[in-house]
């Protein structure tokens, strides 16, 4: 068993960071650039961390896997950044997200992580301005905000529907400019296949440069982890193609523990699935649920066409069952919902999985160039995708895998339970709960990146040795050098009749299935006997063509999707022993007699951070109990 | 539908390329580009013939991976639209395509349908960002900005460095990429204390990158997946003009201390 320490700081909560920041050592200007930091993944976490610790002068290599730092995923959040400013003196203040963002996660995550990432969050939006970050503004020149799910407050700050873009571009820019000055080196094309621990602590990598193949190794005094999410492992998600576990995977293997797999969040608004050709489901923000209304028709099996639809015989079920939200109920909530009226047969479109978002009202109040200048590139990527036009008819849309709130455990300062070992961004577990409200994801992986990383890395890296030894020559470096060898000819060797795709449709599909937005003992033990299955006969039957050395994406895909099989089980098995429902993790069993989530905080408020046992071992779960000094346990009410 | 595709097929840089010829049946319409590149792909692996390589990630028209010549069109046929979001309900059965890399001699082909775009890195590198340290920054509305400049900024910005642009350009120019962001930042406050600075910078590595001039034929703008306009050009060259009659280095002086 691990010893799972939060070190969060003693003392009120608001003065926590405070205390924590003041008690944590400092390294002095003139030493820090004896200090070399690894970060891998460039998005707002990785981007913004690079940048700031660029900045205050230590050596970074930062690295990605996609061509350029500026196109990490955080580019495609579309809908905005919560932050606590109040400038709409409708109530708002750092308590209050806070509270919203604890409720929101149905109160399984740490109070002072929280508090610190609201405090935070006013800090954010005033470094991205700084940055000329093009936030919408009023007339009178102001910050414009908009309200987002499960908030009856007006606090997400947005760039049209290209927030994520706007704000990783300020990060992308502010490390460019590092790069300039010869602070941070960036490594792109290059992809993180290996974690180097010499003697407990995190010292380095083994990276493939995409491009020629060649594998190389890098030592650090620490190594920064802002790699994503893991939404991938279902195979249609809204993530990027290449959005993939490796690194945390890696680093879980290697000892750093993996908190609660299980919650993953389902986005209730996203492009239908049309065919099985399908490579990725399209997320229509959010946002989109301040002016659209959600509806299917009341009687099973109604196929006219929505315009022919009359307003008697609609049903607006979210206003109906959650009056005081709306349509701005919070995602898990919404997506359920959505299922469910889908189970009853009311569904529509061609597969009757989808239901309809609806702008007619809102064209008809504020007018078509409002509702274009506030949605207008949403609508037009929707007509792209689907051949229909929203101003004259409703879209349609169902739930699809978005975002992961679990992730590799660490603790207040963000390290993992390996010393030296840190990690950033939707890669950790920390803030989110079992659900993540929306337009929380900027902000917490820019709160990391720009200012809670600059002061827990210094304060590790004052009580270690710059270098303390260790090279690229070390007996480690070499034998996790070699392992990464290893798996290379083993995928090109198997020769087998599938491709990487077909296993990580299956492996999606059996996800989805038992492990997606409701889950059930039988399901779960059953994908817990086919996943092994499916991994097996991955290592006797891919087929993966071309060399090592030279530019191989069915290669790169291979070693991805390598990790998901492994993952997916711990995802299920995690699942399985979490006997309660909570935010995103639904289970059947477990549910109040209206259909909601249904704790059980005697046995369950805790969380679970599984430790890796070796091969073909049971891993062993450990937990980190939620104590709850500030807020009370209640039951989550949207009504 | 049945499709004819000929593709650019090149193992490496130094490798010499030529045009392969594939035919693929059963395309549905609501299928991307991408997606029906997929399918011909699990053709090919099936068949033991190595994938065709093409840059892709977010296929959702942001991250700006993706792209390539459709019929001598960069992205293809549908005006603002990546290839990742062009549907094949916009070809019909029968056609046959011609799908070609980014063409520039500063955007080396790497493999089939991707190139090296690492020039426009190194082009935001020489300037194209604020100078502000995390840390200190004003409050976020200290600087009201009018609303009509903050969204022509965000026009100018919305830029995804795809290289459509340098592809579409006769003289493999990167003035639109480069134009929009010298435009983003000048038209902001909080771009102008580097503004000249900025701008001379940015047009040098620019130049060192070996991308061509511009001529004014407005291709880049005609092929933008983000509608990019060419006035960013035009403002790109007031500012340069502007900054090359006023701008000086300073001079070096001791500091006390």
């Amino acid at each position: 068993m691990m010893k799972l320490d939060a070190r969060i700081p003693s003392g009120p909560l608001e003065q926590k960071w405070d205390k924590a920041r003041f008690e944590m050592k400092l390294v002095s200007p003139a030493n820090k650039r004896k200090y070399s930091v690894i970060m891998v993944g460039t998005g707002l976490a990785g981007g913004s961390a690079a940048a700031t610790l660029g900045e205050l002068g230590y050596n970074v290599k930062a690295f990605c896997y996609q061509d350029s730092p500026r196109r990490a995923h955080s580019i495609a959040a579309q809908g905005g950044i919560n932050a606590a400013k109040n400038y709409q003196n409708d109530g708002d203040s750092v308590y209050r997200l806070f509270y919203d963002t604890v409720k929101g996660g149905d109160f399984r995550s740490r109070e002072a992580n929280v508090y610190r990432l609201a405090d935070l969050s006013v800090n954010i939006i005033d470094q991205c301005v700084a940055q000329g970050v093009p936030f919408a503004r009023e007339y009178g020149g102001v910050l414009a905000n908009r309200s987002f799910g499960g908030a009856q407050v007006s606090r997400t700050f947005y760039a049209r529907g290209q927030t994520g873009q706007q704000l990783l571009l300020g990060a992308y820019q502010a490390m460019e400019r590092q790069v300039q000055a010869g602070t941070v080196q960036v490594f792109a094309h290059h992809e993180m296949l290996e974690l180097v621990v010499v003697d407990g602590r995190a010292r380095g990598i083994i990276e493939r440069n995409m491009v020629t193949g060649e594998i190389s190794a890098h030592v650090a005094d620490a190594v920064v982890l802002a790699t994503g999410g893991y939404g991938n492992v279902f195979y249609l998600s809204t993530n990027a193609k290449g959005c993939n576990t490796t690194g945390i995977w890696r680093a879980y293997k290697k000892g750093a523990a993996f908190a609660n797999p299980c919650y993953t969040q389902i986005h209730p608004t996203c492009i239908p699935v049309s065919g099985d050709y399908q490579s990725k489901l399209t997320l229509m923000s959010e946002s989109l649920r301040n002016d659209g209304r959600i509806w299917v028709p009341r009687k099973k099996g109604d196929t006219r066409p929505p315009n022919q639809t009359p307003e008697g015989e609609r049903d607006y079920y979210l206003e109906r069952m959650y009056p005081s939200f709306g349509n701005l109920s919070p995602r898990d909530i919404a997506s359920r919902a959505a299922q469910r009226v889908c189970d009853e047969g009311r569904g529509v479109g061609p597969t009757g999985l989808g239901v309809y978002l609806d702008f007619a009202d809102a064209i008809a109040r504020l007018g078509k160039k409002t509702i274009a200048e506030r949605y207008g590139n949403l609508f037009e990527m929707y007509e792209r995708i689907t051949g229909e036009n929203p101003y004259e008819g409703p879209m349609r849309i169902f739930p699809a895998a978005h975002y992961t709130m679990g992730g590799l455990w660490v603790d207040y300062h963000l390290m993992s339970t390996l010393p030296g070992l840190f990690v950033l961004g939707e890669a950790n577990f920390s803030d989110h709960g079992a659900n993540r409200l929306g337009a929380s994801a900027l902000m917490q992986g820019l709160a990391d990146g720009y200012f809670v990383i600059p002061y827990t890395l210094s304060h590790f890296l004052a009580g270690v040795k710059p270098g303390d030894g260790v090279t690229v020559g070390h007996a480690e470096f070499q034998a996790a050098r070699s392992e990464v060898g290893r798996r290379t000819a083993r995928f090109l060797s198997i020769k087998g009749k599938r491709s990487v795709d077909s296993f990580h449709r299956e492996l999606g599909k059996v996800m989805w299935e038992d492990c997606g937005m409701a889950r059930n003992r039988k399901g779960l033990e059953s994908a817990l006997a086919r996943i092994p299955a499916i991994r097996e006969e991955f290592w006797k039957n891919l087929n993966v063509t071309g060399e090592a050395l030279e530019i191989n994406q069915a290669l790169e895909k291979a070693g991805r999707l390598a990790d998901f099989l492994e993952l997916g089980e711990l995802i299920c098995r995690d699942a399985l022993e979490r006997e309660e429902s909570c935010g995103g993790h639904f289970r059947e069993e477990y549910q109040t007699p209206d259909g909601e989530a249904l704790r059980n905080d005697e046995k369950f408020a805790h969380v679970a951070a599984w430790e890796y046992a070796g091969e073909n071992a049971k891993p062993i779960r450990n937990t980190e109990p939620l104590d709850y000094e500030n807020l009370h346990l209640a039951q989550r009410s949207y009504k | 539908m049945k499709l004819v595709l000929n593709i650019w097929r090149q193992k490496n840089s130094n490798a010499k390329g030529k045009m392969v010829r594939y035919e693929l049946a059963n395309v549905s319409e609501h299928m991307s580009f991408l997606e029906m590149l997929d399918v011909l792909n699990e053709e090919l692996t099936a068949k033991g013939e190595d994938p065709v390589a093409f840059e892709h990630d977010c296929r959702e028209g942001i991250c700006g991976c993706c792209g390539f010549m459709i019929n001598g069109v960069a992205h293809g046929p549908q005006p603002g639209t990546t290839v990742c979001q062009l549907h094949m309900r916009h070809f019909k059965d029968g056609d046959e395509l011609w799908l070609e890399p980014w063409r520039a001699k500063a955007f080396p082909v790497l493999k089939d349908l991707m190139v090296d775009r690492s020039a426009f890195d190194r082009i935001i590198r020489a300037g194209g960002y604020v100078s502000v340290s995390t840390g200190s920054a004003p409050d976020g509305n200290a600087i009201p900005i009018e609303k009509q400049k903050a969204e022509l900024a965000m026009d100018a910005a919305q830029c995804i460095g795809c290289g459509a642009c340098v592809a579409a350009c006769p003289n493999a120019s990167a003035m639109l990429f480069t134009s929009a962001k010298v435009s983003h930042l000048a038209l902001l406050p909080q771009g102008q204390p580097e503004r000249d600075r900025r701008v001379l910078s940015m047009v040098a590595q620019m130049q060192e990158e070996m991308f061509g001039a511009c001529t004014n034929m407005g291709e880049c703008e005609a092929v933008c997946p983000k509608n990019i306009r060419l006035e960013n050009i035009a403002r790109m060259n007031r500012e340069y003009l502007r900054a090359s009659w006023t701008f000086r280095e300073e001079e070096a002086v001791a500091g006390g201390g």
